[in-house]
């Protein structure tokens, strides 16, 4: 910690201590400084009936480093799940995440685990940022024990509970309206919280969303409407299936802004503006401008309805990791060999959970039965042989 | 349509039969009621002017009342106010109920078209807005599939919404939301998450509201998994079951009819729940079981009536939870009588009576002397004509018919 401290603190060092660093790198030093470092975001923010927020966002070495680490955990773990894909591991549907590690980050950083998140189906990273762990994902993409929903969800279906993330829904656009319900229930208990819907942008076009976006306004609910705009709906283009692509002004009365969604920290200022706002005047659209590398889930090779190249162009300009790794190497605050050895761990880590996933037994066929109804006034269902009627008063 | 029954205070006495159950056909049928569907047999005829004569050996043709008291007989007419309890219409012992739980738990709210300044469609949450506040008794625009999924989604923080559907035929709307993520939630996040939902509103053929206000959807939702389904048919189980629905954990979707709603019954004063599971024995007999639920079972217990007359001894059941069924109830029902009827409202195809035949079938065939019978509605969509929406549903005469085949 020293070294990077030293790294850090000395604006700029000189190769010496560099190749000093380098030489005795032994374990990749996660930088605990947080002096602030002012960045400018990509592009500025476009906003529709709200003002901008500023495009300077201060942050610091530590907040940095924990988001290239964590953007880089999730590019591996989707990298992996689409090997054990392909292996037969998983299956039926995954829908991969990589190129859009920056808004579940970035979200995640401007909010505490008291504010809820609702996804759709391309979820496993928002579930990690949330607290979720490496061997949770994996053993319930393989339909383990050890899953966070016991291997009866699969990968549309993550949840946790204890950190509000409400998952992980597998039909287009019926999660925003149970996001706007999050929000009335955190309106009705006071909590002083806001909720998280995303959707994407072929999921804008659900009627469903407008019906929940005119009660979020009239009641004036917590909700932040949060359009991942990756500008393809499975294989059909943006502008092919919507009249207004710009997804962050439909909302018409309700404002909204615009959002470079490859970079984290657009995305983290972004969403402390929308809780913000959030809380004192209802609810916000937030457009992310964002993209993915594979296709729409593991059965789409995603070139058909978009070329090699485009793919590589985003890749190369756009990257959300290469961005962080970017700042990072040009503000000294880690070297290469640095960020390649948080590399090297990360992949470690996704390896040994996924080894670790493959042990984890299949539930047992009584898991078949528990679950479809909680228990609780006379609720349980007997056979023909029911013994007694219970009615008791709780 | 709401005014459907008009309460008489002062019970007439039809004292002797222990059994004279249904009494409320003044209204349920329209005076000029022409039974077309007559098949020969002597049954009761409805005068125009309500009364109904009954072929009763050793008793005066008497005054209909609307009371629709089950199974209590009730013997002196004045002394109202020395019997325990208190009286009142269906759709105020579903209001009593949704009342009583929003006091009991600031977690229940209402949210429902015109459910708050409104006072409800049906009068069933009538002063609640003006009692609880606008932030517990929800106006939602027309959206009912958005306020639906709002519903599930704040019961899944904990809250305890009662969502009602203006007619139950609106709730098609919301079928994602209540198949989906409703029933399935529980399961898909292994037991995270608990929707606790009361989900209600009037269902049923009326009065020629035409096709569409007509539905019956109890058939359609009876296979969705991880929910319950009940459906209420006197003021007393009424509001026993949405207090149940509403302390269950699982999301719960309650069936009312849009002609019970002013049945008139006494109903204790003290805190009662229902069990959602278990069905109602109306009226125990020896020779044949008719199970039955909602509207139907004042048909059936007209026909009861009759059949008592020509000797028969039905036993009735209304089997109230329509998912899952009580078949401890109904398997010694059918032990000891052999023989089972089943009434019901749904279209014959894929209703509950199918669903029911095969679960009987399935677990009690030893015990049948004779198969099943089913009388269903007819699998029409309901014509606005009043003559033609007579014949969609099932009345007395057929079901007296039916046990007579099923007795042979």
């Amino acid at each position: 910690m020293a070294l990077s401290q030293l790294l850090s603190s000395s604006s700029r060092s000189g190769n010496r201590l560099k190749s000093l660093s380098s030489a005795i790198s032994l374990r990749h030093p996660i930088s605990t400084d947080t002096t602030p470092i002012t960045v400018e975001t990509s592009v500025p923010f476009t906003s529709h009936q709200c003002e901008v927020p500023s495009r300077t966002v201060q942050t610091n070495a530590k907040e940095l480093l924990t988001f290239f680490r964590d953007m880089a955990l999730m590019r591996r773990m989707e990298i992996a799940a689409d090997s054990l894909y392909k292996a037969k591991l998983i299956r039926g549907f995954c829908h991969l995440y990589d190129g859009q590690e920056a808004v579940a980050v970035g979200m995640e950083a401007a909010i505490t685990k008291k504010d809820s998140i609702i996804t759709a189906y391309r979820d496993h990273c928002t579930f990690i940022a949330r607290g979720g762990t490496l061997l949770e994902v994996f053993a319930e993409l393989m339909g383990r024990q050890a899953g966070c929903s016991r291997g009866k969800g699969g990968s549309m279906h993550f949840y946790k509970k204890d950190s509000n993330f409400y998952g992980g829904h597998g039909i287009v656009g019926a999660q925003v309206p149970l996001g706007c319900g999050l929000a009335f229930a955190q309106k009705y208990c006071k909590d002083e919280a806001v909720t998280f819907a995303l959707y994407g942008d072929g999921a804008a076009n659900q009627g469903q969303l407008f019906e929940a976006l005119n009660i979020s306004a009239l009641w004036d609910l917590p909700a932040i409407l949060v359009c991942e705009n990756n500008h393809y709906g499975m294989g059909t283009a943006e502008w092919r299936a919507a009249k207004s692509p710009a997804y962050y002004k439909r909302g018409d009365y309700v404002p909204g802004l615009k959002v470079d969604g490859m970079d984290v920290l657009a995305v983290k200022q972004a969403c402390t503006f929308a809780k913000e706002h959030a809380l004192k005047n209802g609810p916000i659209i937030l457009e992310m401008d964002t993209y993915r590398y594979h296709g729409h889930s593991m059965s789409d090779p995603g070139s058909t309805y978009r070329t090699r190249d485009e793919i590589t162009g985003v890749r190369q300009e756009r990257d959300p990791v290469e961005r962080i790794r970017k700042l990072i190497l040009s503000h000294d605050l880690a070297t290469e060999k640095e960020l390649k050895d948080t590399e090297k761990e990360v992949r470690k880590e996704v390896d040994d959970a996924i080894a670790q996933a493959k042990e984890n037994p299949v539930p047992d066929s009584s898991e078949l039965f528990t679950n479809v109804y909680a228990k609780g006034l006379g609720v349980e269902s007997f056979g023909a042989d029911r013994k007694e009627v219970r009615a008791t008063l709780p | 349509m709401a005014a459907i029954f008009q309460g008489v205070g002062a019970a007439e006495a039809l004292s002797s039969s222990p059994f004279n159950s249904f009494d409320s056909n003044k209204s349920i049928f329209s005076p000029r009621r022409s039974f077309s569907v007559r098949k020969g047999a002597s049954f009761a005829v409805v005068r125009s002017d309500g009364t109904v004569n009954l072929n009763l050996k050793g008793r005066r043709a008497q005054q209909l009342i609307s009371n629709a008291v089950a199974t209590k007989a009730d013997s002196a007419a004045a002394s109202s106010s020395s019997k325990p309890g208190h009286e009142l219409l269906l759709f105020e012992a579903l209001q009593e109920g949704l009342e009583e739980e929003m006091d009991r738990d600031p977690h229940v709210c209402v949210m429902g078209e015109d459910v708050g300044h409104y006072g409800g469609s049906y009068k069933v949450t009538k002063g609640l807005a003006k009692k609880f506040g606008d932030l517990r008794v929800l106006d939602t625009p027309i959206a009912e599939n958005s306020f639906t999924g709002m519903g599930i989604g704040a019961a899944m923080t904990g809250l305890r919404p009662v969502i009602e559907g203006m007619n139950m035929g609106f709730l098609l709307l919301a079928f994602n939301q209540i198949s989906n993520n409703c029933g399935m939630l529980h399961y898909t996040s292994g037991g995270q998450f608990t929707i606790p939902i009361v989900i209600r509103g009037p269902g049923g053929v009326g009065r020629q509201l035409g096709a569409e206000h007509s539905q019956r959807l109890e058939s359609y939702f009876q296979s969705i998994p991880g929910i319950q389904m009940v459906a209420c048919s006197t003021p007393y189980n009424a509001k026993g079951l949405m207090k149940a629905a509403i302390r269950s954990e699982n999301p719960v979707i309650l069936f009312e009819h849009v002609l019970l709603y002013n049945l008139k019954e006494r109903i204790p004063d003290e805190d009662y729940i229902c069990n959602l599971e278990e069905a109602e024995m109306v009226r125990p007999g020896e020779h044949v079981t008719i199970l039955t639920y909602s509207r139907m079972r004042y048909h059936v217990m007209q026909a009861a009536k009759t059949l008592v007359n020509k000797g028969y001894d039905p036993e009735v059941i209304d089997i109230r939870s329509l998912k899952p069924f009580d078949l401890y109830t109904i398997g010694n029902s059918v032990k000891k009588t052999h023989r089972v009827l089943i009434v019901e409202e749904c279209m014959r195809t894929g209703g509950i009576g199918a669903s029911l035949t095969a679960a009987i079938t399935e677990n009690f065939n030893d015990y049948l002397d004779a198969p099943i019978m089913c009388l269903s509605s007819q699998d029409v969509p309901t014509p606005y004509a009043g003559t033609l929406e007579e014949v969609t549903v099932v009345q007395p005469p057929q079901i007296v018919t039916a046990v007579e085949q099923l007795c042979q």
